[in-house]
C-alpha cells in the first residue's frame, strides 16, 4: 500500500507542477491587467499582493496656490491622487539625498522655506516670505504601496486605444464567418450524405484533400481576384463580406467533412421513413436533420468561431488595418509594435481579446472537446 | 462605418445565405410533385440549390488557388511574363529561405513531438487523480487562446529590463534572482526560436491532451486489470500496454499538430516579425506578398513549399478515405 | 381497390443481381408475407414498391398505375420499418402527425386522425413522450400508428416484429391480424419468423436468392412445396431430405428405395423422371412415425430428445443424414433408445435433383 501511495503522491506532484506551470502565464496577464499602470513598469505582478516600496518624484504647487496665515505665506497640497493608499516612508528634496528626512521632520530648502509632509501626502510648505516662483519644489518621496487593483487600464484601452472597436469588428468578422459556412456546409454535407448525385464520391475526395491543403496556397490568387473584383467595380477591395467569403472558403472543407461524419451517423430508416411520409428533401433537412444536429452544430459552430476570433493571417490580408475594420489580433500586434513597452495596454488589450474565448471555453467547454475530438478524426 | 451599419451588413450577409436555401427550396417544393417527370426535375436542381454555394466557394477558394499558385510560381513577380524555374532558383540560394526551411524543420521536429509527449503525460497523470478533470481544464486553455494572445502572454514572460532594473519579466526575474545576467530572450538566435516554439507547445499540449484522454477512456479497464493482477508496475504498463494501444492517435496526434505548425505563422510574426534569425516560410511568404510592391512568383513558390510539406498527409488521408468507402 | 401488379422488375445493385426477373400479383386488400434467407432481397422488393430503391427493368404498379418513377409520397403508401425508424426528437404525436403536417391537413384533421390511430393501437397515454421514453412494443405501435395516420391504400412492413421478444411478438401478431381486417388495406410484410408468415398470411411468397420460388396460401406451402428450397424452408423443425433412388414408375405412382431397407411406393409423378434417376424424399418431422405402424421403416438410435411439453423432438439418423422425428410431448424414449421409424407414404414429397417436387 505504501509504495502505491508514494507513487500517487508523486504523479499528483507532477500534475502539479504541469498546471503550475501553464496557468502562470495567463494569471500573470490577467492580474498584471488590473494593476495599476505605474506600478506595472516597476515591479513585477507576482509582487501585486505584496506592499512595493516607490520612489517617485512630486512637484509642489508654485505661487498661485500660496495663502497667509499665521505670519506664514503657505501652499498646501498633496502629492497623490485620491485613495491612492501609498504611504510614505522617508522623503527628500535633493535628488542626492532621496531619504533624508522622516515622516514629522521639517526639511528645510535653500531659501529657508520649510516642508512639513505627512505619511498620506498631504504637505504643508511655508515660507516668511512670499513666493515668487510658478512652479513648485521637488520631493522626492519614498512610499510603500499596498496591493491595488483597478480597472482603469480597460476603460482606457476599450475606449481611447481603439480595442473596443476592434473588439466590434472582430464580432463582426467571426460571426457570419462561422454562420455561413455552418448554412451553406449544413447543406453540402446532407447532400453529400443522403443525395444521389453523379460525381458526389468525387466531390468528397475532394473535401478529404482540401482538410489539409494551407490556407497560404490561396492567399495570392484570392488577394488577386479581390483586387481585380475591387477595381472592376470601383469599390474597396478589402470589405467585410470579402472576409466572410474568405472564412468560409478555409473553413469549408472541415465543416463539411464534421458535419458529414455526423450525419452519417443517422440511421437510414429514419430518413426513409421521412421520405414515405411525404417529406421533401427540404423538409427533411429542416424537420429531422436541423433538430437532431443541434450538439454537431454547437460544436462545429464553437471551432469556426475560435478559429475565425482567434486568426490574424486572414484578417490582416483581407481587412484594411483602419480603425472601422481592424480585428483585435491585429490591433493588439500593432501595439505591439507601437506600444511595446506600456504593459498595462498589452496585458489588457490581450486580456480584452480572450474573453469572448475563454467565456466559450467555460461555458461550452464540452461541446468545444467534442468537436476537437471528432475532428481529430481528420488527422 | 458605423457600428450600426456593421450590425446592419452583418445581418444582411447571414440572411442572404438563409433567404437563398429557403427561397429556392420553397419554388421548388411547391412546383415539384404532380409527374413523375416534374419530380425528377426537381431532383436534380435540388442537388445543384444544395451543392452550388459550397462547391462554388470551395473552387474560388481552394482549388482555383491551388492551380494558380502553382502557375503563378513559374511567372514573374507580377504574375505576367513566363519566367520558368527562375523563382525556385531563387529560393534555392536566399540565405533566409535557407534559414526559414531550417527554422519549419525545427519547429516540425520540436513542437508536435514535445505537444505529444506532454499530452500523454499529462492525460494519464490526470486520469488517475481526483482533481485531474480541473487540471485537464487548464492545461487545455490555452486552445481557446488566439496565437497573438498567447504571443503577448509569454512576450511578458520574456520581458527584458537592463541589468540595473528590476525586472518585470518572470524569466529574467528568476535567472536574476539565482544569481545570474538577465538575457534580451528573444533577440539571442537559435535559442530565441526555442522559446517561440514553448508557447506553440503551451498551446498545442491541450489538444493532445485531450484526444488522449477520450483515447484513454476507450481502453478495456479490464485489460489493465488484468495486467495490475499478473503483476506488472504501473510503469510497465503505460508503456506495454497503454502506449501500443494508443499507437494511432498518438499518429494521429501527431500529424494534426504537424499540420498547425507547417503553417504557423501568427506567434513569429506578432513576437519578433521573423527578426533574429526566427523567420519561418510563412512568414517570410507573408513578406514577399507585399514586400517591393508584393512579388507574386517568389511568395507562391514559398507556398507551394509550405504545400509539399502537407502532401503525404493529404496522400495518407486519401488512402484511409478509399478504405473506407470500399466497406 | 389496391392491387399490386410487379412484372418482371430486376434490381442491380452495382454489378449484383439481387432482383432477377420478379413477376407478383397481389390481390387488393390481402396480407401477402414475404420470406426467405438473409439477404435474399425481400427489403430489396419492399423498398422498390415503395418507391425508396430505382428499378433497373421491369413495371410495379399500384391500382393499374405504373408507380416505377413516382416518389414515396405519391403511392399512396406507408412502411414500418424493423428499427421503427421514429424520429426521436418529436413526441409520439409529433411522430404520428408528421407525415399529416406535410400534406397541410386541418388541425382537427390531425388531432382526429392521431387520436384515432392511438385508440386502435392503444397508445393514447403515451401521445406527449418521447420515442425515448417508450419500450420496444410501444415504439412499434407508434411506428405503425405513423402509418396507419395517412389512411395509405398499401401497408409496407419490413420485420416489425423482430426486435421485440417472444410475448410481445405473438401479442402484437394478434393485434396486426386485427388491424388488418379493421383497416381493409393490402399489406405487404417481411418476416423471418414461421409462425408469423403462416398465422398472418392469405398469401405466402418464398424468395430465394431474388428469385419468386413459390406463392401460394400458407397450407399450400406446407402441403405441396414447389421444390426443395420451399419444402426445406417453411416448416419448424425443418423437413427432413431423404437420399433415395426410383425404382419403378407407374402410371400414378413412383416406388422408390430408402436405401435398401424398404420400399415406398408415393402417388407423385414427375414426368421427367425416369428409373434409376436419384430423387431425395422429403417427410416433416410431424409426419415421421416412431414405433408404429408406416409404409416403410428402419431402425434408429436416438441422440438427442428435446422434451417440449407439448411435443417431444428425437434426432435420429438414416444412414449417417441426420433426422428429426415428433412425437407426443411425454414420450418416454430416453437418449440411446434404437426406435423403430418409417412414415405413411401419402405424407412424403419427392424431389428430382434439380430440386423440383413431383406433382
Ligand atoms: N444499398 C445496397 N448496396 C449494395 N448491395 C445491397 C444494398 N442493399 C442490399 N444489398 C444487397 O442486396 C441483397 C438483398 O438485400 P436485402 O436487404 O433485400 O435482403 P433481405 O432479404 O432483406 O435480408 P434480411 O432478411 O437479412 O433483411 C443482399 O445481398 C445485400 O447485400
Ligand atoms: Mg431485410
Amino acid at each position: 500500500m505504501k509504495k502505491i501511495s508514494l507513487s500517487s503522491i508523486l504523479s499528483q506532484l507532477l500534475l502539479l507542477f504541469f498546471v503550475i506551470v501553464w496557468i502562470i502565464p495567463t494569471f500573470g496577464l490577467f492580474i498584471s491587467s488590473l494593476r495599476d499602470k505605474d506600478l506595472l513598469a516597476i515591479s513585477g505582478w507576482w509582487t501585486a499582493l505584496t506592499t512595493t516600496e516607490i520612489n517617485e518624484i512630486y512637484r509642489m504647487s508654485g505661487m498661485e496656490s500660496q495663502i497667509e496665515e499665521d505670519g506664514y505665506f503657505k501652499i498646501k497640497g498633496t502629492l497623490f491622487e485620491d485613495n491612492s493608499g501609498k504611504k510614505i516612508e522617508s522623503f527628500g528634496i535633493n535628488s542626492k539625498k532621496i531619504n533624508e528626512f522622516k515622516i514629522g521632520d521639517i526639511a528645510i530648502f535653500k531659501d529657508e522655506s520649510e516642508v512639513i509632509l505627512d505619511e498620506n501626502g498631504n504637505y504643508e510648505w511655508r515660507s516668511k516670505s512670499e513666493f515668487q516662483k510658478k512652479k513648485g519644489k521637488r520631493l522626492f518621496t519614498t512610499s510603500l504601496s499596498p496591493p491595488s487593483f483597478t480597472f482603469e487600464n480597460y476603460r482606457e484601452v476599450l475606449f481611447k486605444e481603439g480595442i473596443g472597436r476592434a473588439f466590434v469588428n472582430t464580432m463582426a468578422v467571426a460571426l457570419p464567418s462561422t454562420l455561413i459556412p455552418l448554412i451553406i456546409c449544413s447543406f453540402f454535407a446532407y447532400s453529400l450524405t443522403w443525395m444521389r448525385f453523379y460525381g458526389r464520391d468525387t466531390l468528397l475526395a475532394i473535401i478529404i484533400a482540401s482538410l489539409v491543403v494551407p490556407l497560404q496556397m490561396s492567399l495570392i490568387p484570392i488577394l488577386t481576384i479581390y483586387n481585380d473584383f475591387g477595381a472592376l467595380f470601383g469599390v474597396a477591395a478589402k470589405s467585410y463580406p470579402g472576409v466572410w467569403m474568405a472564412h468560409t472558403g478555409f473553413g469549408l472543407a472541415s465543416t463539411t467533412f464534421l458535419l458529414r461524419n455526423f450525419l452519417k451517423s443517422l440511421p437510414n430508416e429514419m430518413m426513409e421513413a421521412a421520405k414515405v411520409d411525404g417529406a421533401s428533401h427540404y423538409d427533411i433537412f429542416l424537420r429531422i436533420i436541423i433538430p437532431l444536429s443541434i450538439p454537431a452544430f454547437a460544436s462545429i459552430f464553437i471551432l469556426q468561431f475560435l478559429w475565425c476570433w482567434n486568426d490574424l493571417l486572414v484578417g490582416l490580408v483581407f481587412l484594411d488595418q483602419v480603425p472601422s475594420e481592424i480585428i483585435l489580433t491585429a490591433k493588439l500586434k500593432e501595439l505591439l509594435g507601437s506600444r511595446g513597452e506600456n504593459w498595462e495596454i498589452l496585458t489588457t488589450g490581450a486580456f480584452v481579446s480572450m474573453t469572448v474565448p475563454l467565456f466559450i471555453f467555460f461555458a461550452l467547454q464540452r461541446y468545444f472537446i467534442r468537436g476537437l475530438v471528432a475532428g481529430s478524426v481528420k488527422g | 462605418m458605423t457600428i450600426l451599419n456593421l450590425l446592419f451588413i452583418v445581418f444582411l450577409g447571414i440572411l442572404f445565405f438563409i433567404a437563398y436555401f429557403h427561397i429556392s427550396n420553397y419554388l421548388l417544393d411547391s412546383y415539384g410533385g404532380s409527374s413523375v417527370k416534374r419530380y425528377n426535375f426537381e431532383n436534380s436542381i435540388r442537388v445543384i440549390v444544395f451543392i452550388a454555394p459550397a462547391f462554388i466557394v470551395l473552387f474560388i477558394f481552394i482549388l482555383y488557388p491551388v492551380f494558380e499558385t502553382i502557375r503563378l510560381s513559374f511567372y514573374d513577380k507580377f504574375g505576367r511574363e513566363f519566367v520558368g524555374l527562375y523563382n525556385y532558383k531563387w529560393a534555392v540560394n536566399d540565405p533566409e529561405f535557407r534559414r526559414s526551411i531550417l527554422n519549419n524543420l525545427v519547429w516540425l521536429l520540436v513542437v508536435p513531438t514535445l505537444s505529444t509527449f506532454f499530452g500523454l503525460v499529462i492525460a494519464n497523470l490526470a486520469d488517475r487523480i481526483w482533481w485531474g478533470s480541473i487540471a485537464k481544464s487548464i492545461i487545455f486553455m490555452p486552445m481557446a487562446i488566439s496565437f497573438v494572445g498567447a504571443g503577448v502572454i509569454w512576450k511578458f514572460i520574456y520581458e527584458y529590463r537592463g541589468p540595473d532594473n528590476t525586472q518585470i519579466g518572470l524569466l529574467n526575474a528568476i535567472i536574476v534572482s539565482l544569481g545570474y545576467e538577465p538575457q534580451a530572450w528573444l533577440t539571442i538566435p537559435i535559442w530565441n526560436n526555442f522559446f517561440l516554439m514553448a508557447i506553440m507547445i503551451w498551446i498545442q499540449t491541450g489538444l493532445a491532451l485531450v484526444i488522449f484522454s477520450a483515447a484513454l477512456r476507450s481502453i478495456p479497464k479490464e485489460m489493465l486489470e488484468a495486467a495490475r493482477i499478473d503483476g506488472a508496475s504501473e510503469l510497465k504498463i503505460f508503456f506495454s500496454i497503454i502506449i501500443p494501444y494508443l499507437e494511432q492517435t498518438i499518429l494521429v496526434i501527431w500529424t494534426l499538430i504537424t499540420i498547425i505548425v507547417l503553417r504557423i505563422f501568427d506567434i513569429i510574426f506578432a513576437m519578433t516579425n521573423g527578426e533574429w534569425q526566427t523567420g519561418v516560410l510563412a512568414n517570410l511568404m507573408y513578406d514577399w506578398m507585399f514586400r517591393g510592391g508584393g512579388d507574386s512568383g517568389r511568395g507562391s513558390v514559398l507556398a507551394i513549399v509550405i504545400m509539399i510539406g502537407v502532401i503525404p498527409i493529404l496522400a495518407w488521408n486519401l488512402y484511409k478515405h478509399r478504405q473506407e468507402q470500399k466497406i | 381497390m389496391a392491387d399490386i401488379n410487379i412484372n418482371t422488375v430486376n434490381k442491380y445493385f452495382g454489378d449484383v443481381h439481387v432482383i432477377k426477373d420478379v413477376s407478383l400479383d397481389i390481390k387488393s386488400q390481402s396480407f401477402t408475407v414475404l420470406v426467405g434467407p438473409s439477404g435474399c432481397g425481400k427489403s430489396t422488393m419492399l423498398r422498390m414498391i415503395a418507391g425508396l430503391e430505382d428499378i433497373n427493368s421491369g413495371t410495379i404498379s399500384i391500382d393499374g398505375q405504373v408507380v416505377n418513377d413516382l416518389p414515396p409520397k405519391q403511392r399512396n403508401i406507408a412502411m414500418v420499418f424493423q428499427s421503427y425508424a421514429l424520429y426521436p426528437h418529436m413526441t409520439v404525436f409529433d411522430n404520428m402527425a408528421f407525415g399529416l403536417k406535410l400534406e397541410k391537413r386541418s388541425k382537427d384533421e390531425i388531432n382526429e386522425r392521431v387520436n384515432e390511430a392511438a385508440r386502435i393501437l392503444q397508445i393514447e397515454d403515451y401521445l406527449q413522450r418521447k420515442p425515448k421514453q417508450l419500450s420496444g412494443g410501444q415504439r412499434q405501435r407508434v411506428a405503425i400508428g405513423r402509418a396507419i395516420t395517412r389512411k395509405p391504400k398499401v401497408f409496407l412492413f419490413d420485420e416489425p416484429l423482430s426486435n421485440l421478444d417472444a410475448a410481445l411478438r405473438v401479442q402484437m401478431r394478434v393485434e396486426l391480424a386485427k388491424l388488418h381486417n379493421e383497416l381493409e388495406a393490402t399489406m405487404i410484410y417481411v418476416t423471418h419468423d414461421q409462425t408469423e408468415a403462416m398465422t398472418l398470411a392469405d398469401d405466402i411468397v418464398v424468395l430465394d436468392t431474388g428469385i419468386v420460388s413459390q406463392k401460394g396460401s400458407p397450407l399450400e406451402l406446407y402441403d405441396r412445396p414447389n421444390n426443395m428450397f420451399v419444402g426445406g424452408f417453411i416448416g419448424s423443425p425443418k423437413m427432413n431430405f431423404i437420399s433415395s433412388k426410383i425404382l419403378s414408375k407407374s402410371s400414378d405412382a413412383t416406388e422408390v428405395d430408402i436405401m435398401g431397407m424398404s420400399k415406398i411406393s408415393v402417388s407423385k409423378m414427375s414426368a421427367s423422371s425416369s428409373e434409376g434417376d436419384s430423387v431425395t424424399l422429403g417427410i416433416r418431422p410431424e409426419h415421421l412415425v416412431v414405433n408404429g405402424d408406416s409404409d416403410g421403416s428402419w431402425e434408429s438410435k436416438v441422440f438427442v430428445v428435446e422434451k417440449l411439453g407439448d411435443v417431444t423432438y428425437l434426432y435420429l439418423e438414416k444412414d449417417g443424414e441426420p433426422l428429426v422425428a415428433e412425437t407426443e410431448g411425454h414420450s418416454e424414449i430416453k437418449v440411446g433408445d434404437t426406435v423403430k421409424v418409417g412414415f405413411p407414404a401419402g405424407r412424403c414429397q419427392l424431389f428430382d435433383s434439380s430440386g423440383q417436387a413431383f406433382k
